[in-house]
């Protein structure tokens, strides 16, 4: 009894100690961040790895997306005879809240674990040691353009997600289903809104977009330099940014909604 | 500067992003009119359109023969002036009759044409003469109460006079009860 308090104890002020130290972590690469933007090659380089390279999968899910979301709409709407208002409910699920949040949870997946398996990798192998020996920070050099690249590539991927999955929508809907055209798209027009809807939908993945890469990249750096400690790390980046990429949903969806 | 191939991809990402972005700005708009042909344009007067909004179906005996143009207000007569764009294929005559109609309960909003038996038809930028407003919900049920609230004065005084026969009686209590 006594070990398991003393566990849960120490279990916590570990943590405390983590967000202390990824706090630090956060302010000196914003503070090193000059440097990386003045290189802006580093940044279109990590812009390649963390978002070109998730488009496929990022096309492919919000196609299916989309289409799941027109046949369970579809479903229930017809019920209340109202099958037309489809187009709305895909637009406004995938703008507000499936676009922004299911991309962050991609991301984490797909682009979030590369980065701290590759930090956390370098850590073990001292490259990064080397890099301050060299009087390069690697700071500067390697956390920063990783992380601006992250902060680019979250709204455009999810800005990619919503539209595709509204086309995904569509094609259900409308030629798989029979929802007339013109209404699917004018309904949907007449109630989707530029600022509460679309706008409020990039804050919230460009907030996604800084929660993601910076715990994968604190993850990776606070790694033990260990092939365990590396596979830990990476977990922790999927579980610890799923939690919060939903957690802060709820709050700012909270807020938004107002 | 030399250009690399990931200059090339990232710039080809970025401009998705941004057309991702236009698109939803657009609320991916105007895709829509390309489905009907070649169309023409008549007007119709409502005192009420409810909800109706532009592009919404034209439909005749439930089958889409056209869109709505754009709904204006006229200042003159107090009316809204709907534009109709119907498919040039179809042609009504002039006395066709131009409903609002709502698809289901909670529906969307439709223009119904119900063709008249006129010789002549129905010409680009003809006016058709004939409709009927939407049906605002709380219109009804206020006229409903109201109705139901003058009858039972009536009822009160009617068999002071009148022999009341069991007719009466069952056509009566019903609509007490909604009263009450």
């Amino acid at each position: 009894m006594i070990n398991f308090l003393r566990n849960v104890g120490s279990n916590f002020i570990d943590q405390i100690w983590r967000l202390g130290a990824g706090g630090r972590l956060f302010g000196l690469m914003l503070i090193s961040s000059g440097e990386s933007f003045r290189r802006f090659r580093l940044v279109v380089r990590e812009v390649y790895f963390t978002g070109v390279n998730s488009l496929v999968i990022i096309s492919v899910s919000a196609f299916f997306v989309g289409m799941v979301l027109a046949l369970q709409g579809y479903h229930t709407l017809q019920k209340y005879g109202s099958s037309e208002a489809i187009g709305v409910l895909v637009a406004l699920a995938l703008v507000r809240e499936l676009g922004p949040v299911v991309t962050a949870l991609l991301f984490a997946g797909r682009a979030g674990t590369a980065i701290t398996a590759e930090i956390g990798l370098m850590k073990a192998t001292e490259q990064l040691s080397a890099m301050e020996m060299m009087a390069v920070s690697p700071i500067a050099r390697v956390i920063a353009p990783k992380f601006w690249a992250g902060v680019i590539s979250l709204p455009i991927l999810a800005a990619l997600f919503s539209m595709i999955g509204i086309l995904g929508g569509y094609l259900v809907a409308v030629p798989l289903i029979g929802v007339d055209a013109g209404a699917f798209w004018s309904q949907m027009q007449a109630n989707v809104d530029w600022q509460f809807d679309i706008l409020n939908g990039v804050i919230k993945s460009v907030v996604f977009g800084v929660a993601c890469t910076m715990i994968a990249l604190f993850e990776g750096y606070d790694a033990p330099p260990t092939a365990e400690g590396v596979s830990r790390a990476t977990t922790r980046t999927v579980v610890t940014s799923s939690l919060a990429v939903l957690a802060l949903d709820f709050a700012l969806t909270s807020f938004m909604i107002i | 500067m030399e250009r690399t191939t990931i200059d090339l991809w990232v710039g080809i990402f970025v401009a998705l992003g941004v057309a991702a972005l236009l698109g939803l700005a657009m609320k991916v708009g105007n895709l829509t009119t390309s489905n009907i042909g070649d169309t023409y344009t008549v007007n119709a007067a409502f005192e009420n359109i409810g909800g109706l909004k532009p592009r919404a179906p034209v439909k005749s005996a439930g089958v889409v023969v056209g869109r709505v143009g754009d709904i204006r207000f006229d200042g003159a007569t107090f009316e809204a002036i709907v534009s109709l764009k119907i498919d040039k294929d179809y042609k009504f005559p002039a006395d066709t009759f131009a409903n609002i109609y709502t698809a289901g309960l909670l529906g969307e909003q439709y223009i119904g044409l119900e063709a008249g038996g006129g010789e002549v038809s129905l010409a680009e930028g003809d006016k058709i003469i004939q409709t009927q407003d939407a049906v605002v919900l709380e219109k009804m049920i206020s006229q409903f109460l109201y109705n139901k609230a003058v009858e039972p004065v009536a009822a009160a005084t009617a068999p002071a006079e009148s022999t009341k026969t069991d007719d009466d009686a069952l056509t009566d209590s019903p609509l007490d009860d909604l009263l009450n």
